[in-house]
């Protein structure tokens, strides 16, 4: 047996420290006033004590300026907290703009991982200290969940639909990834590590590492041509589909005149359902892809798809993509 | 209230049928019958609810996929819904003048308006079949038998999904209230109900009623959507 | 006090006259064996999960026999114990008398509610038969529907009929307060643990319908591969978990407001005292029950939940505290110059009011959302929700059990065993359930069938204070057993408590009251039968 056991968890993310501030104060609220009644009604219980069979109490009428204030005071703790853990619940959203996107596949039982440099991973994650990093992550079959306690914070991984999470790791090591929700069979072991390494150590990784090579956005490409997206996505095609250089971020308007933002979600959704949403000026023609890509050819077109157009600031080619990029 | 035919007064409550008497719990049959109809609004209130999370789930998906809803919906046939909504009301008519009849212990008509309702029920739901098979046919049913030309399918489906649990339970729950019924017909024939005493007659019309408003809310929400566009 | 020594239990024989009864003391009574059988049942399965655990390797059992494990725990102890449980049995029993009644708004209709909900457990114990559940008593879709190999099906008819039970139970609760009060009895004179029991009737009628639909879609999606929540068929997993947790949070209400209500009874009892602020307390209950219908997103922070949603969801949550802190409080302060008996009953409800508040208070960490996202899903859940519905639910059923037990049956129980198991039960719960608040923090997830060495020790630790809850719950098993035959005979009012319940005799005759009585005294109004008794002979408000 492991003796020598933590009572606390590795601090090893930007986030923690605040959430840890967050959980310090609801935890002193909670032994405070948990303290303080055990021991007001260990103290009447004794000092009340029954001395004669038939001793009745003496009559109470209650207070109602006593009620309204253990009414109101515990309300405004609580919405002190409420408050507090609201903006740091935002926090945790909202990843910062610089942020490193990295990509994540969940299965029964296991978690796969690419590097925007094209790198996968499955199970253990390499990541650099200091630099924030926002997972974009899916499933390919029930809901999982991406729990890393050193980092503190959590989110659900869901299939059919992309999920964030972001953090910035502050301290080199190799903590616990588990998956924390319950998705049958060998959930328990559908467990992982990310390794937290400095700068220096994490590039040489990156160039020493076996399974490197083709960065992603390049595979993406060949799953572009060879699935014939080309055929109607490219400026030069003679059937057209809306035009993808520089679209991802920006709103675009729909059939129907309800406008989307073209995000992750969007791309998967209109490669594999593209009569959901069509772009206003266009037919439904393209065919659906359903059941011919794996969620990691997915990820792989819509990394090709943000990387196109995306050192120059917008306007794509010719003809009628000034509608994508409204 | 109109005055009672003779006849009610002198029919004796046959021993058998006991439990229509006062209940050895109550005070009076004044309190008996205040609990027994607060016990079915009661009873419906759950009822709401019940078909409140269906509703939720019909508001959700009608939402995300509007268009394909109203393709959805262009499928059904109107003018069996209209009729089917009519012998409905048709039908909450019947009920209420069978509590009507009840009211003033005219006991042939309570069960002749109640064997009405039942009859009409049955249209529904005899033209309920005939729509199902219509669907059936034309490859409208969730699950393997489903087929849908173009590109909208997967949420048509979603439609139909919606619509065949709706009705369906709303059926059911037809199907039931029919059976109690016709166990209230044959009680009604024997005298159990007097002017004094027929709680049942009338939670049996509050539930009737209810089952109405019902259809009266999944009609349109089903069959009308996108019929004002051309 | 009745002369005759014809009661409720003795005036009738054979299994016939006890399963067609109508009495509702009879159907508490069919409640009581059956929520205990359940109970002991899902607590074994509790058993087997904290030996599995005290080592990290998975290595008593499989973890697809680990899943079902805490599946039919979860399942049972909720759906078959939790909520019937005070309702079932000592709402059943007490409640007409209570106020004075011969017996429930609708008898028939109370006993097919017993019958549809042993329906449900047949068909749980059809699937615990056929290999059990693995799905997690929440059934998270697409799991449930999609992937799950397991009798999945049964189970959720087995809880759709549970449900259906809890409804005609509610109806029947919310009718009798209103329509069978006797003379005398205005609703501010009611005991708080029938506002406690018409609040919950509330609940029951209105949320345990979301759950039968959400249920019956489920069955279709997995019989029929209807697509309503799985994504591979169109359909939208966020979607059950918002229907499930519109039911499931005010479950917990359901649970909570009747062990509310069974701890009002004991402080005023034991206190000999009226409760302070007691149309608080009565409206707090009421606040609980409606304020309950609106939190249900704080299960969903991270579930993909829109941030904004969960700001809302969360601002409610604190709201829906205040009043369950305020009747913490009001039972502190009836305390106050009271006459303070330190009998089994009390001991339990003075245990309540200590558990309750970690429970209550954890809870209160759990809907802030910047907690939340670290401690969702973790041992911290488990450890809250055991302290509200073990450590409170279970010890007020168990207090209110022992204060009752003279009425229901006639006896009394061995007193110094009572209370060296209510102490085994307070040390065991703590030492069970504490170091989980520390394992949720490190960062063990639930439903963890092996983990991480450094978690092992809190895990011994666990099991260990299990192993002495457990021996708390067996001795009463074993004396309350014993002492219906064995015990003495009790009065009427063995502990001089205030109540139309103990006006009558121990055990009640089969239609409670001789004469339906007249009440002209207000609520535990202790000072003026003491008064009426120096002045006078009889106590005023006696039946006869």
């Amino acid at each position: 047996m492991k003796l020598d056991f933590p009572l606390f968890p590795d601090t090893a993310s930007t986030l923690a420290p605040e959430l840890d501030a967050l959980y310090f104060f609801g935890l002193l609220v909670a032994a405070v006033c948990s303290v303080v009644i055990g021991l007001v009604v260990f103290y009447l219980a004794i000092r009340y004590r029954r001395t004669e069979a038939n001793q009745v109490g003496k009559p109470e009428k209650g207070g109602l300026w006593l009620e309204i204030t253990w009414s109101v005071i515990p309300l405004g703790v609580m919405m002190f907290m409420f408050v507090w853990g609201a903006k740091v619940f935002f926090e945790a959203q909202r990843p910062p703009a610089d942020a490193a996107e990295y990509y994540v596949t969940a299965k029964q039982w296991m978690w796969k991982f690419q590097h925007p440099e094209g790198h996968r991973e499955i199970n253990t994650l390499h990541v650099p200290v200091g630099q924030p990093i926002k997972l974009i992550m899916t499933s390919e079959d029930v809901i999982h969940s991406f729990f890393v306690p050193a980092f503190r914070g959590k989110m659900d991984v869901l299939p059919g639909r992309y999920t964030q999470y972001w953090f910035e790791a502050t301290k080199p090591g190799t903590y616990h990834l588990f998956c924390a929700e319950y998705c049958g069979g060998e959930h328990s072991r559908m467990r992982g590590s990310i390794v937290v390494m400095e700068a220096r150590e994490y590039e040489a990784w990156l160039s020493g590492s076996a399974s490197g090579g083709t960065a992603v956005a390049a595979t993406g490409a060949e799953i572009f041509e060879a699935r014939t997206c080309n055929t109607c996505h490219r400026p030069d095609s003679s059937l057209q589909g809306p035009q993808l250089e520089g679209i991802f971020g920006h709103e675009v308007e729909l059939t129907d005149g309800s406008t989307v933002t073209v995000d992750e979600s969007y791309i998967r959704e209109s490669i594999l359902d593209p009569a959901a949403k069509v772009v206003k000026g266009y037919q439904p023609l393209m065919p659906t892809y359903q059941g011919q890509l794996s969620e990691e050819e997915l990820l792989q077109l819509i990394i090709y798809i943000k990387a196109l157009g995306a050192e120059e600031d917008v306007e794509p080619a010719e003809e009628a993509s000034s509608e994508a990029a409204s | 209230m109109s005055t009672a035919p003779p006849e009610a007064q002198t029919q004796p409550v046959s021993s058998k049928l006991r439990p229509w008497g006062k209940q050895h719990h109550f005070d009076s049959f004044d309190q008996q019958q205040e609990a027994s109809y607060f016990g079915m609004w009661l009873f419906l209130a759950q009822e709401v609810m019940f078909f409140g999370g269906l509703f939720t789930a019909y508001i959700v998906y009608r939402t995300e996929h509007t268009f394909a809803f109203t393709l959805g919906s262009r499928e059904l046939d109107v003018q069996l819904g209209v009729i089917n909504t009519a012998v409905l009301i048709g039908s909450s008519l019947t009920m209420a003048l069978a509590v009507w009849a009840a009211q003033t212990g005219r006991r042939k008509a309570i069960v002749a308006f109640m064997i009405l309702t039942i009859l009409l029920g049955g249209v529904f739901l005899g033209i309920k079949t005939v729509e199902y098979s219509a669907k059936w046919e034309h490859h409208l049913v969730p699950g393997p038998n489903f087929h849908w030309e173009g590109s909208q399918g997967n949420r048509v489906e979603m439609f139909f999904n919606l619509y065949f649990v709706m009705t369906g339970l709303h059926a059911l729950h037809m199907i039931i209230g029919m059976v109690i019924m016709a166990v209230a017909c044959w009680w009604a024939w024997r005298g159990a109900f007097t002017p004094e005493n027929h709680n049942f007659i009338e939670g049996l019309g509050l539930y009737w009623h209810f089952v109405d408003i019902v259809w009266i809310f999944l009609f349109p929400l089903l069959y009308l959507l996108g019929r004002n566009v051309g | 006090m009745s002369a005759e020594n014809t009661n409720y239990l003795n005036n009738n024989y054979g299994v016939k006259s006890w399963l067609l009864t109508i009495d509702h003391k009879r159907i508490a009574i069919l409640y009581l064996i059956s929520v205990t059988f359940f109970f002991l049942l899902g607590g074994l399965f509790a058993a087997l999960i904290r030996i599995e655990l005290v080592t990290p390797a998975g290595d008593m059992v499989q973890a697809d026999t680990y899943n079902r494990l805490f599946t039919l725990h979860g399942v049972l102890m909720i759906f078959f114990f939790l909520i019937p449980a005070i309702p079932g049995v000592l709402g059943n029993f007490l409640l007409p008398i209570m106020i004075g009644a011969k017996d429930m708004a609708f008898p028939k209709i109370n006993l097919a509610s017993w019958y549809i909900y042993m329906a449900g457990g047949l068909f749980g114990a059809w699937a615990m038969l056929n290999g059990g559940v693995d799905t997690g008593w929440t059934f998270y879709t697409p799991f449930s529907t999609s992937f799950s190999n397991t009798y999945v099906i049964s189970t959720a008819i087995g809880g759709f009929l549970a449900g259906f039970s809890s409804i005609l139970t509610g109806i029947n609760f919310i009718v009798t307060v209103h329509r069978l009060r006797a003379p005398g009895l205005t609703w501010f004179r009611l005991p708080l643990f029938v506002w406690a029991h018409y609040a919950t009737g509330i609940i029951q009628v209105l949320a345990t319908p979301v759950l039968a639909i959400t249920l019956v879609l489920m069955i279709a999606e997995r019989a029929f591969r209807i697509g309503i929540f799985d994504p591979a068929l169109g359909g939208d997993p966020v979607l059950f978990q918002h229907l499930f947790w519109f039911y499931s949070h005010p479950a917990v209400y359901i649970m909570i407001l009747p062990a509310m209500g069974v701890m009002s009874e004991l402080i005023t009892a034991f206190a000999r005292k009226r409760i302070f602020g007691y149309k608080v307390v009565a409206a707090a209950s009421v606040t609980i029950a409606v304020l309950g219908f609106l939190v249900w997103g704080h299960h969903m922070f991270v579930s993909s939940q829109s941030p904004y949603a969960g700001v809302i969801f969360s601002f409610l949550s604190m709201l829906v505290a205040v009043p369950s802190a305020v009747k913490v409080f009001n039972w502190t302060a009836t305390l106050y110059e009271g006459s303070v008996s330190w009998d089994t009953p009390m001991l339990y409800a003075l245990g309540f009011i200590g558990l309750f508040t970690i429970g209550g208070l954890t809870g209160v960490m759990l809907a802030t959302m910047g907690i939340d996202i670290h401690v969702h899903d973790t041992y911290f859940v488990v450890a809250h929700f055991h302290y509200v519905m073990v450590g409170s639910v279970l010890m007020a059923y168990l207090g209110g059990l022992h204060f009752w037990w003279p009425k229901i049956t006639g006896r009394l129980y061995p007193v110094f065993w009572a209370k060296i198991s209510a102490l085994l039960v307070f040390v065991g719960f703590n030492l069970t359930f504490f170091p989980q608040f520390l394992l949720g923090y490190l960062g063990m997830p639930r439903r963890y069938h092996a983990y991480p060495e450094e978690f092992q020790v809190l895990n011994v630790f666990s099991s260990a204070g299990a192993s002495v809850l457990g021996l708390g719950y067996l001795i009463p098993l074993i004396y309350l057993f014993w002492s219906m035959r064995y015990g003495k005979k009790a009065t009427s009012n063995p502990d001089d408590a205030f109540g139309l319940e103990w006006e009558t005799s121990s055990p009640p005759p089969t239609h409670n009251f001789h004469e339906t009585p007249n009440v002209t005294f207000e609520a535990y109004d202790y000072a003026a039968r003491e008064t009426a008794r120096q002045a006078m002979t009889q106590p005023v408000g006696d039946p006869e």
